[in-house]
């Protein structure tokens, strides 16, 4: 009799279990259905093409045009990508290869709990710190919220997620193709760079690529320090570099800044911008995971 | 000594040369040495080099948490009182007040949020590993829609969090009419951090040594009973991590619920009431007060609030690994 109570049991078990995987399944791909599915009058009325080469966004005026804030996203990403991978490389080299493991105890936690750090507090610190700093540089209408604060911001918060992949790539090759370059002569630096690297290489990739779609997708600390103007990213001045002094705004903030307020085509608009920038993290995630896959073949 | 540094110099270009390199060794002459051994010098001081760049790096990563941390918790610490911590706030430009009700609002939140989308997760999961896993070859039609339903899992962990706030927006606060509430946070919440569960939870399930699966049902368990009183205790304090990860998660977010929460700094009173997180308290307070200092009192509480659950985290960790050697 017990035995047929708990072969009852576990039929029962696995039909709620397989239920509450299809729930959890069924809301992932309402998700981006429903998004799709309430940015199409966008896409139909404005048209693709228009939403996302259109120079200006003035929603009074129903005119919607993305490129000022993909250009924004793509600019704060690239700054973030060359200020954050050096850094987080060096770091994750450090770890695997070089550093004694008493040292790797204290920078692991540290970089785990950078990681974990909510992003207001990173945008806090941006808005009371970088952004301070950077008015004093002595360019006319410079107003410290620039496209410069969002990427030093977002460059310690992509350096986590790639520091902590690409250490994890580094360890994961074997030890036999260093013990080889050794025995050859090659000295350590020559190692690493020379063999360790390259063998890492898919995995140090991936970690670039998901730090890249982290900065894309960041949207308070985005907020809180770039400023948020819809305006075409331009020097300042004479100097192009000043380019990053700039205001600019992301497509994460768009959708953050405006749909609380937005009403009509705009919400439509404002959905149609988060298709762009699902799709753009759905691409960039397969490529990453498509790498990752390579190096464990 | 000479031909030992003589023949480093050669074999580290190509293999085709290691044989030349042998047969020159008897004619090593002075000059050739002391070029040699300058290569080994260079070689040397590039390294040096690299490795003070590597420790610049290490270096400055643990500099920037600690200024961070560092600088919010010191601010903070000035406007942490019990005043602080017992006050309701009271809004306006100023923003006065403390952060009562926003304490109870995250509470809420954090409790309803993850006391969703822990069962959820933990029971996807565990189909997930422990009978689709064990679904036979034909069923072709079957085992591609798990293969689907695992990118999908995948694919939304990597999704923006704003996404999840623009899909909160349009169903809970809109279509079904919600508002800006505890209840369209909640739900909007749970989705964010359902991913994150499944995930953990898979990958603590996948842990547990087959043996102990085989063992159960060796002595007789049906398949439930061996899950139920052996691989899910097991695989427990990773089950526990992907509890605490998403406590975490739902602390330090703010993108979601900024666009399903409303953002009233009132207390919350039933489950339809707006809020505000101890997060979206330090936005609003940064960007539309001049109370930067409670700002960085509330974000000093949050970063404390992380440290903790890192330091958990780490602990639930260490003992999964030592359950996993012993």
């Amino acid at each position: 009799m017990a035995y047929k109570s708990a072969r009852l049991m576990d039929r029962g078990v696995k039909g709620i279990l397989l239920a509450a995987a299809f729930l959890a399944v069924a809301i992932v791909f309402t998700i981006g259905l429903f998004i799709l599915r309430q940015a199409l009058p966008a896409f139909s009325q404005i048209g693709v093409f228009r939403l996302l080469s259109g120079t200006e966004w003035r929603p009074s005026q129903s005119i919607f045009g993305l490129l000022p804030m993909i250009l924004g996203s793509l600019l704060v990403t690239l700054g973030a990508i060359v200020m954050g991978v050096p850094l987080a490389l060096g770091c994750a080299i450090l770890m695997a290869e070089i550093a004694p493991r008493s040292i790797t105890a204290v920078i692991r936690p540290a970089v785990q709990l950078l990681g974990g750090i909510p992003s207001v507090v990173f945008g806090l610190f941006g808005m009371r710190v970088l952004v301070p700093l950077i008015r004093q540089i002595p360019v006319p209408s410079n107003t410290g919220f620039s496209i410069l604060a969002a990427s030093i911001v977002l460059a310690v918060m992509i350096l986590p997620t790639i520091t902590t992949v690409s250490e994890d790539a580094i360890r994961a090759v074997s030890g036999d193709y260093r013990d080889a370059s050794l025995a050859l002569g090659a000295t350590k630096w020559q190692t690493i760079v020379g063999v360790v690297l390259p063998a890492a290489r898919s995995g140090i990739v991936a970690s670039v690529v998901l730090g890249i779609g982290r900065a894309l997708g960041e949207t308070m600390a985005m907020i809180m320090v770039i400023g948020n103007s819809v305006i075409i990213p331009q020097p300042l001045n004479d100097n192009p570099l000043t380019i990053l002094l700039s205001q600019a705004r992301t497509l994460t903030g768009n959708i953050a800044v405006e749909i609380g307020y937005s009403s009509g085509l705009q919400t439509n608009a404002l959905y149609a911008t988060g298709v762009v920038l699902f799709l753009l993290t759905i691409l960039i995630n397969s490529l990453a995971h498509a790498l990752v896959k390579e190096r464990a073949i | 000594m000479t031909t030992v540094i003589h023949t480093v110099g050669q074999t580290r270009n190509t293999s085709g040369q290691v044989k030349s390199c042998s047969t020159s060794l008897a004619h090593v002459t002075s000059s050739q040495y002391l070029r040699d051994k300058s290569n080994l010098k260079s070689r040397k001081l590039t390294q040096q080099s690299a490795f003070a760049l590597m420790w610049l790096a290490g270096s400055v990563a643990v500099a920037v948490l600690v200024a961070i941390v560092g600088y919010v918790v010191w601010l903070g610490a000035k406007v942490i009182t019990p005043d602080f911590i017992l006050q309701p706030p009271r809004g306006g430009m100023a923003g006065d007040g403390g952060i009562s009700y926003t304490l109870l609002t995250t509470f809420y939140l954090v409790v309803l949020t993850v006391g969703i989308a822990t069962p959820l997760g933990v029971a996807a999961a565990t189909y997930l590993v422990e009978y689709a896993g064990a679904i036979r070859k034909h069923r072709r039609l079957w085992s591609r829609l798990i293969g689907i339903a695992r990118l999908g899992v995948e694919t939304l962990a990597g999704v923006p969090s704003i996404i999840f706030g623009l899909f909160g927006y349009a169903l809970f606060v809109s279509a079904l009419h919600f508002g800006f509430s505890l209840l369209s946070a909640t739900l909007a919440g749970a989705c964010l951090i359902l991913p994150v569960i499944i995930r953990t939870t898979e990958e603590a399930l996948r842990a547990v040594p087959n043996s102990y699966r085989e063992g159960g049902l060796a002595l007789g368990a049906t398949k439930w009973q061996t899950i139920w009183g052996i691989v899910l205790p097991t695989a427990a304090p990773g089950i526990i991590t992907s509890i605490v990860l998403s406590v975490g998660r739902v602390l330090g977010e703010t993108a979601v619920f900024y666009v399903t929460l409303g953002g009233s700094y009132r207390m919350p009173t039933s489950i339809m009431s707006s809020g505000r997180t101890l997060a979206l308290h330090v936005f609003y307070l940064a960007t539309e007060t001049h109370a930067f200092d409670k700002a960085m009192g509330t974000a000093a509480i949050l970063v404390l609030a992380i440290i903790l659950i890192n330091l958990v985290i780490n602990l639930l960790a260490r003992r999964l690994n030592r359950m996993m050697k012993g």
